[in-house]
């Protein structure tokens, strides 16, 4: 970005931004909004408290399981649907569903399974993030080039071999693609899942917040919970542009 | 038998000639496409053959019949006296967009034959040092394919089929997607290493120069369905300068003649 001839750098606007809140914050229009100075000092007390500290370790342990384990089923899944077109004609539509219907209507259905717990918040990541895993993994997949199927079995692949040497490899660019945007569905996953549950977690804090209009920590929470996201998408953006040299160079 | 034809210091009978791969009675349908009816043919050990022919008249799928690729609907393969049906290692494929993995280097592209074979690391990359030294790629072994242009990354192909040390070398087609000047260069290469590797090589083109400037033996094929039109021998003179062969005689009137065949199937 440039103003007057001058390199402005990228978060040289989220700085105007907070001036703007911190203006807005001291003029005293709304409860709800106080100045961003508050909310920093706030964010800043909140980290110290074992109930946030409490509170990050149960989402932390959710995020990380529920996301574990659509990795782990995602992949396997996709690959599956790329491989076969069986497998393809029977799960395409679900999957294509899921992908995109309004998943926090499912989320009280998961209370009732899976009750009021850690449990459903583990669901819920899943939930949220699977579906893209399985559709870019499954296109990953399908763009493999036949004859590098071809080659492999022609100099001999066991079955196994092909899928651990060529076809995972090959796809690998749209699987990451694929975990990165799970990532941040998953991170929808565990606050919604939370906030619906509403006593795990940072749902318990945001309930606590909200009710007792403590509205610099609520959004001290949110920050933290935004930038969450942000350093998470951005580690696998790193990820993928190591293997991004043979994504774009792929025949 | 043969050694007692040799020990009396007579020459083995011309008709015998050894042939390395045999090709009986191949038939193969697409749908209601009919492809390939009822080929029989035989290729000479230790000799180019060109399978040429208009597109359609299923050369590619013939040579991926023989690499045990794609299975036929009538008839059977023998190399070497045994009758075959999957891929193996006495048979070596090389790709017409070369099929190479962009994620790995070109050495583990040229060793990769020989790693699905369950061959040590420092023996296999030493094999292939030398045959990517072989192709002329010698320095470029730590490069990725999209590092390379179109005819370097065919010379890996080309060198992973040598590696594996296969008797049979099944090439598609693999100059097309080499740009003029490069397929003129690993023309001449491709001529040179026959000499010196003395493998079979079947070799699948709709060129009707390359064919000529390369073959010992060409199998014309016609389109719908693909069947054995003709064979011929150009008497072509390839030692010395490679250049000459496109002045040569007998190659322009080979050239011409076959034109002159395939004319017809030509919309």
């Amino acid at each position: 970005m440039k103003i007057f001839g001058y390199r402005v750098p990228m978060m040289a606007s989220l700085l105007v931004w907070c001036i703007v809140w911190e203006i807005v914050g001291r003029l005293d229009l709304m409860l709800m909004l106080p100045p961003f100075s508050d909310v920093l000092a706030a964010a800043f007390e909140l980290v110290q408290t074992p109930s946030w500290q409490g509170a990050t370790v149960t989402t932390l342990r959710a995020f990380v399981t529920g996301m574990v384990l659509a990795i782990a089923v995602g992949i396997p899944l996709g690959i599956l649907m790329g491989r076969s077109k069986i497998a393809d004609d029977l799960l395409g539509m679900w999957v294509n569903i899921f992908s995109s219907a309004p998943l926090s209507a499912i989320v009280p259905v998961l209370m009732i399974l899976f009750g009021f717990g850690e449990k459903t918040i583990v669901a819920a990541v899943f939930l949220f993030a699977i579906w893209i895993i399985v559709l870019d993994t499954r296109a990953g997949v399908r763009h493999i080039s036949p004859s590098l199927i071809e080659m492999a079995r022609s100099y001999g692949a066991s079955r196994r071999v092909l899928y651990a040497k060529i076809i995972l490899w090959a796809a690998l660019p749209e699987i990451l693609a694929g975990i990165r945007l799970g990532l941040i569905r998953g991170v929808k996953g565990v606050v919604i899942g939370q906030l619906l549950v509403a006593i795990v977690g940072y749902g318990a804090l945001f309930e606590t917040f909200s009710r007792n209009f403590r509205m610099a920590e609520f959004w001290a929470l949110t920050i933290i919970l935004f930038a969450f996201a942000l350093v998470i998408a951005e580690l696998i953006e790193r990820a993928e542009a190591k293997v991004e040299y043979y994504a774009g160079a792929r025949q | 038998m043969r050694d007692a034809v040799l020990r009396n210091g007579l020459k083995p009978i011309p008709a015998a000639v050894d042939s390395i791969v045999e090709v009986r009675g191949i038939s193969k349908t697409y749908g209601d496409v009919e492809a390939l009816r009822g080929i029989d043919l035989d290729f000479p050990r230790g000799k180019l053959t060109s399978l040429l022919g208009p597109s359609g008249c299923g050369k590619t799928t013939l040579l991926k019949i023989i690499a045990g690729l794609i299975s036929a609907d009538a008839g059977t393969i023998t190399v070497d006296g045994k009758q075959v049906s999957a891929p193996g290692p006495e048979r070596a494929f090389v790709f017409q967009d070369f099929a190479l993995m962009p994620w790995a280097t070109v050495m583990r592209n040229v060793a990769f034959g020989l790693e699905l074979r369950g061959i040590g690391k420092a023996e296999r990359e030493d094999k292939a040092r030398h045959y990517i030294a072989e192709v002329g790629l010698a320095g470029f072994e730590n490069k990725y394919p999209h590092e390379l242009s179109g005819g370097m990354r065919q010379r890996v192909g080309l060198a992973r089929a040598l590696s594996v040390d296969a008797d049979v070398l099944l090439l598609d087609e693999p100059f097309s997607a080499v740009d003029e000047q490069n397929r003129r260069k690993f023309q001449e290469d491709l001529i040179r290493l026959r000499t010196t590797q003395n493998k079979t090589f079947i070799f699948v083109t709709h060129s009707i120069e390359e064919a000529v400037y390369i073959s010992d033996r060409i199998v014309l094929l016609s389109p719908r369905p693909g069947r054995v039109s003709r064979i011929i021998e150009p008497e072509v003179d390839r030692s010395g300068d490679p250049e000459r062969i496109h002045r040569d005689k007998h190659y322009l009137d080979t050239v011409d003649e076959i034109w002159q065949g395939l004319k017809q199937y030509v919309d």
